[in-house]
């Protein structure tokens, strides 16, 4: 990036024209993301009447009200499909960083017996990925139908993440390998005590990535589990998107309409907010965390 | 997203002798025993993760022989009659297969000129911007919906473009026509690429930006001095230095061609029609997991795994005779 915050010295002024050019499209940038947003979260904090009176949507609540909210945590679909979904993010990022963060290291060391057949054996499924059919039925035949393992342990690995891990891992110096070996430190204590603690901002980011990816999931929910057992996107999809009526909610009467406006809108906020939170915070390690193991030029 | 290795084995390179066994462990190769023995932490550490792969990648893809099967639910996979290629045939022979081909290279092709290129213009105006809180707040809203699933993404385009959207109430309120883009199967194809562009286009100027950073300051100045106007040095500059990373981007994207946003088509395939929004992923999943048809389903999907490997096989040989890095070992 250039040098920060000044011109350097040989480059012209910049014209207004282009000046203004500039901050036009910049603000058309962030108001294109930032606008949807605004509408949906105001849209869930409105009154019925507002949206109904707004024609669907509402761009500044005049008498905010969690309703919505209340509604969608009071038991029912929403409430449950969260729990799974935070339940199989939880456990699914933890399971994924244990194994990727073994492979990783093991991968990262030199020499290691047997370890250029299995790179080659991991890096393979990168080029000829299983496809939806058998993998289906290896899930089916694993018993793994309608259980959360299966929004888990086939996704528990992303070759991915695992080559910026070994690629972090790879270059912590090799002087403080030995340093600790000669202390006595084996290598289930140098990755503990000294490869971990220096590879925070890779563990920060793949963490991230495994996490979002099972939180973002719902395809495969859809084809192995029924719907007593779906997380929260595949509910969002079922009732946002397909328009289907949020039963238990109470929200709607018998009569078979689509969930009202807010109520939509507050799931949608909320299958959105975990990763509103998160992500400020590791946001700063995003352009290390894609760039090493991604292309160097 | 492209992967590169970093050297050969990361073998080379242990210098001198020390307490390190691994640089012993050169000496000691012929003695197997000692090697695992040494190991034998690392290989219990990588255990888990390769039993992962093992199960549940080369497990699956054995599953692969329902394709040359009249696979029976009730008889297993095992079981079930040997069919030969005849699975094949009728995929080959399949009018809807041809036609999810056709949607597939379309989309794919739509994306590579309407979606590619936007990256790399928004990361050249971040780069041009000189104050710093501007391009990183900038940044930081441009690279969050990359970060929503496509259903957040096809609802809130639904929202703003819907029949009873955010662009139709301000158009309806101007007394405007309103515009029929959501479940309107003329509008999908261009729909696809601006919801691809609005997740993905923040995003895709991280390995940019990462370039255009790396380009030395002093060919600017040099440029500047020797009286390049700001066009100029943006063509014989900026361009150059972007030149490897957009021809090996560009180079990956046709080796993946077969593979256009499954997860996003599936979504809208009810609202639009297979017509518009069938693709090779789409119609697998149609008539394998809905119809239960598994045997042409597999074979649709095994001919575009090939297909697709070979097409990333062979993009990568190009890469790596164009001299970029290419994308694994």
């Amino acid at each position: 990036m250039s040098a920060a915050g000044v011109r350097p010295a040989w480059m012209e002024k910049p014209r207004p024209l282009t000046q203004a050019a500039k901050g036009v499209a910049l603000a058309v940038v962030v108001l294109l993301v930032l606008v949807p947003f605004l509408i949906i979260v105001s849209t869930s904090f409105a009154s019925d009447r507002e949206v109904i009176d707004g024609g669907g949507w509402v761009l500044w609540p005049q008498h905010p009200t969690l309703r919505a909210y209340r509604e969608i945590f009071d038991g029912g679909i929403v409430g449950h499909a969260l729990w799974v979904s935070a339940g199989v993010t939880l456990v699914g990022t933890a399971a994924s960083l244990a194994c990727t963060i073994g492979l990783a290291y093991a991968l990262s060391r030199r020499d290691l017996f047997g370890g250029k057949p299995v790179l080659l054996l991991v890096l393979f499924t990168f080029l000829f990925p299983p496809g939806m059919i058998p993998s289906f039925l290896l899930v089916k035949s694993m018993h793994l139908l309608n259980s959360y393992a299966s929004l888990i342990a086939p996704f528990l690995l992303n070759v991915f993440n695992l080559v910026v891990l070994r690629g972090f891992f790879q270059s912590v110096p090799e002087e403080l390998h030995e340093a600790a070996r000669l202390d006595g430190a084996g290598e289930w204590l140098i990755l503990r005590r000294i490869v971990l603690p220096l590879s925070k901002a890779a563990l920060a980011v793949v963490g991230l990535f495994y996490s979002v990816s099972y939180w973002n999931a719902w395809f495969y929910a859809s084809i192995y589990l029924d719907s007593d057992h779906w997380p929260l996107q595949q509910v969002l999809r079922t009732y946002v998107i397909g328009g289907a009526q949020l039963a238990d909610t109470g929200a709607g009467d018998a009569s078979a309409v689509a969930a009202p406006q807010t109520i939509q809108m507050a799931v949608l906020v909320v299958a959105t907010v975990p990763i509103l939170l998160v992500y400020p915070f590791l946001q700063k390690y995003f352009t290390k965390g894609v760039l090493t193991g991604a292309v160097k030029s | 997203m492209a992967i590169a290795e970093r050297d050969a084995t990361g073998r080379t390179g242990a210098a001198g002798a020390s307490a390190d066994p691994r640089s012993a462990g050169r000496a000691a190769r012929g003695s197997r025993r000692k090697r695992l023995r040494r190991d034998a932490v690392l290989l219990l550490l990588a255990a888990p993760g390769v039993a992962y792969f093992v199960v549940f990648h080369y497990g699956a893809m054995a599953g692969n022989v329902i394709a040359f099967k009249d696979y029976v639910p009730f008889d297993g996979l095992w079981a079930s009659q040997w069919v030969g290629l005849s699975n094949f045939q009728a995929v080959l022979a399949d009018d809807a297969f041809w036609h999810a081909v056709v949607n597939t290279l379309w989309i794919a092709l739509l994306q590579l000129v309407f979606f590619f290129p936007v990256p790399i213009a928004l990361a050249m105006l971040l780069h041009s911007l000189t104050r710093d809180s501007v391009r990183r707040f900038v940044q930081s809203v441009a690279y969050l919906p990359h970060f929503l699933s496509w259903v957040i993404v096809v609802a809130v385009f639904q929202q703003v473009l819907g029949e009873a959207g955010l662009l139709n109430n301000v158009l309806g309120d101007a007394h405007l026509h309103t515009v029929d883009v959501i479940g309107n199967p003329a509008a999908f194809k261009p729909l696809v690429v601006a919801q691809v562009i609005w997740k993905d286009c923040g995003w895709g100027t991280i390995i940019f930006l990462a370039a255009l950073a790396q380009v030395d300051e002093q060919q600017y100045e040099a440029a500047a001095i020797d009286g390049a106007g700001p066009w100029r040095r943006f063509w014989h500059v900026t361009l150059p230095s972007l030149r490897p990373i957009i021809v090996l981007l560009l180079i990956m994207r046709l080796g993946d061609i077969l593979s256009v946003g499954f997860e996003q088509m599936l979504l809208q395939r009810a609202s639009v029609g297979p017509d518009a929004a069938e693709i090779i992923d789409t119609l697998v999943w149609q008539r394998g997991l809905v119809q239960g048809d598994y045997g042409y389903a597999a074979a649709a999907g095994l001919f575009k795994g090939v297909v697709g490997a070979v097409l990333v096989f062979a993009a990568n040989k190009v890469a790596h005779r164009l001299g970029e890095q290419g994308v694994y070992a």
